[in-house]
């Protein structure tokens, strides 16, 4: 086994949208799996895009953005590729 | 199958089911263990092997008073019942014991005296719980928005399946939920998780079962007419729902189910009767594709044609499923309930003429399966 440094790019492999909350999270929020274009899936959060089905499309191209929420925890969210160039 | 075919010589659920406020977890297993050993004709004193899922078997084992010389305590989610009749059936034929007691019980609701579990793995706390994830609504139901864009399963499709499941329920004085619903209904109903509105997940009630299995060739002992267990089969895949291998199939079911069949000796032409654990409105549409009664995406259209309604070719989820009848946390020991009543001929809604009867539990987000293959027919 080894660590291995990915691309950070990847598509939107699969979601749901919760509607029933979460503390210290905005409702509804997506949880999806990423397929990572080396070839891995993670579970993640979809961010900087609506909440709906409409908005979050299977397939469509996401890459990571990091969000630091104290010294040791930083979560890798997605977000969709704003330059529109699949991944 | 080798060694001594098994049988189950006495079966029963807790008195009450639903909301149970004055009752522990504990004296729900008592209740089913005592309903179970009334139906069978035995005492305690008769039972010398014991599984259970959920508490753990040395705290049931105490409270009933059993003296176990076996003991199963195998606990991957709401399937373990089925896997605890598996494990049974080997260990009858290993002459480790004789007459196994399996219970379940869960105050799921009223969360009276409820054991601990430790329902997020380690893998599962590491890797997707730290994006919001809640439970069961906001993990089981992952993989389906890829199976409909891979498949062309629709949403109608699904929320049909909780249709056809009221129909049966209807059909059950003991059901939760009776009345008849549409599809606009479960649309219209309040989302959940989306695409998951609120009567496509589950009940969550209070209940139990219990189960006593011995070998094949002592049913005559017993009051009731006994139901032999054919074939079983067990899997895992994953602690997480997100790395399953196939979004569109069980890889726990497909091993469960394929070892329960091959042991049984027959195929999806063989079955009368089929129960499909229904923790959410998809579980069923996966289940006919992994035992291979429909083919990859296909099993939405066939229950939309009625096939596993009242009347069509392969009747589902009899008793109205965890969708409708009852839903206390680990729905496998009522399914299975439910198929050994069709097998008697004594369930609320009979399917006439049935003989063979598949039990499919799955366990966790798609974690675990457990198959049982039940018969009215001495092998």
């Amino acid at each position: 086994m080894a660590v291995e440094e990915v691309s950070g790019r990847g598509t939107l492999y699969s979601y749901l949208i919760n509607h029933t909350g979460h503390p210290g999270i905005a409702s509804p929020y997506s949880i999806a799996v990423v397929q990572l274009d080396e070839g891995v899936r993670m579970m993640s959060n979809i961010v900087n895009c609506d909440q709906t089905p409409e908005a979050l499309v299977i397939d469509m191209s996401v890459e990571v953005v990091f969000e630091v929420f104290s010294d040791e925890i930083t979560l890798p969210f997605f977000q969709p590729v704003s330059d529109g160039t699949a991944s | 199958m080798s060694g001594p075919t098994l049988a189950v010589v006495g079966a029963a659920e807790t008195t009450q089911m639903g909301v149970i406020t004055d009752t522990s977890e504990l004296q729900l297993h008592a209740d089913a263990a005592f309903n179970a050993l009334a139906d069978a004709g035995l005492t305690i004193k008769d039972i010398d092997g014991f599984a259970t899922a959920g508490e753990r078997p040395t705290d049931v084992a105490h409270y009933l008073g059993l003296e176990p010389r076996w003991v199963d305590g195998t606990s991957v989610g709401g399937c373990s019942f089925m896997i605890h009749v598996r494990h049974a059936a080997a260990a009858i034929a290993a002459g480790l014991c004789t007459t196994v007691l399996i219970t379940h019980a869960e105050s799921g609701k009223s969360r009276v005296g409820k054991a601990r579990q430790a329902f997020t793995s380690a893998l599962s706390g590491q890797f997707e719980r730290p994006f919001g994830v809640t439970g069961p609504p906001t993990m089981f139901g992952l993989p389906v928005l890829r199976h409909m864009h891979d498949t062309g399963l629709t949403h109608e499709q699904m929320a049909n399946v909780a249709v056809v499941q009221r129909e049966w329920a209807g059909m059950n004085p003991r059901a939760t939920f009776r009345d008849p619903i549409t599809v606009e209904d479960v649309l219209g109903s309040r989302m959940i998780a989306y695409p998951f509105h609120l009567l496509e997940c589950c009940l969550v009630t209070d209940g139990g079962g219990a189960l006593i299995v011995t070998s094949a060739d002592r049913t005559m002992d017993f009051p009731t007419a006994p139901v032999y267990v054919l074939g079983h089969g067990e899997g895992v895949e994953t602690p997480m729902v997100s790395q399953m291998e196939n979004f569109s199939s069980s890889k726990a079911f497909r091993i469960a189910g394929g070892d329960a069949f091959a042991s049984a000796e027959i195929t999806t032409a063989d079955v009368d009767h089929l129960m499909v654990y229904d923790a959410f409105a998809h579980l069923p549409l996966y289940g006919l594709e992994d035992l291979g009664f429909c083919g990859r995406g296909e099993a939405g259209d066939f229950v939309w044609e009625r096939n596993t309604a009242p009347g069509g070719s392969l009747p589902m989820n009899t008793n109205g499923g965890g969708l409708s009848y009852m839903h206390s946390g680990m729905y496998g020991m009522y399914a299975m309930q439910e198929s050994i009543r069709q097998m008697r001929g004594t369930a609320p809604a009979q399917i006439e003429g049935a003989e063979v009867s598949v039990s499919l539990g799955v366990g966790g987000m798609f974690g675990a399966a457990g198959c049982v293959v039940f018969s009215n027919v001495a092998p």
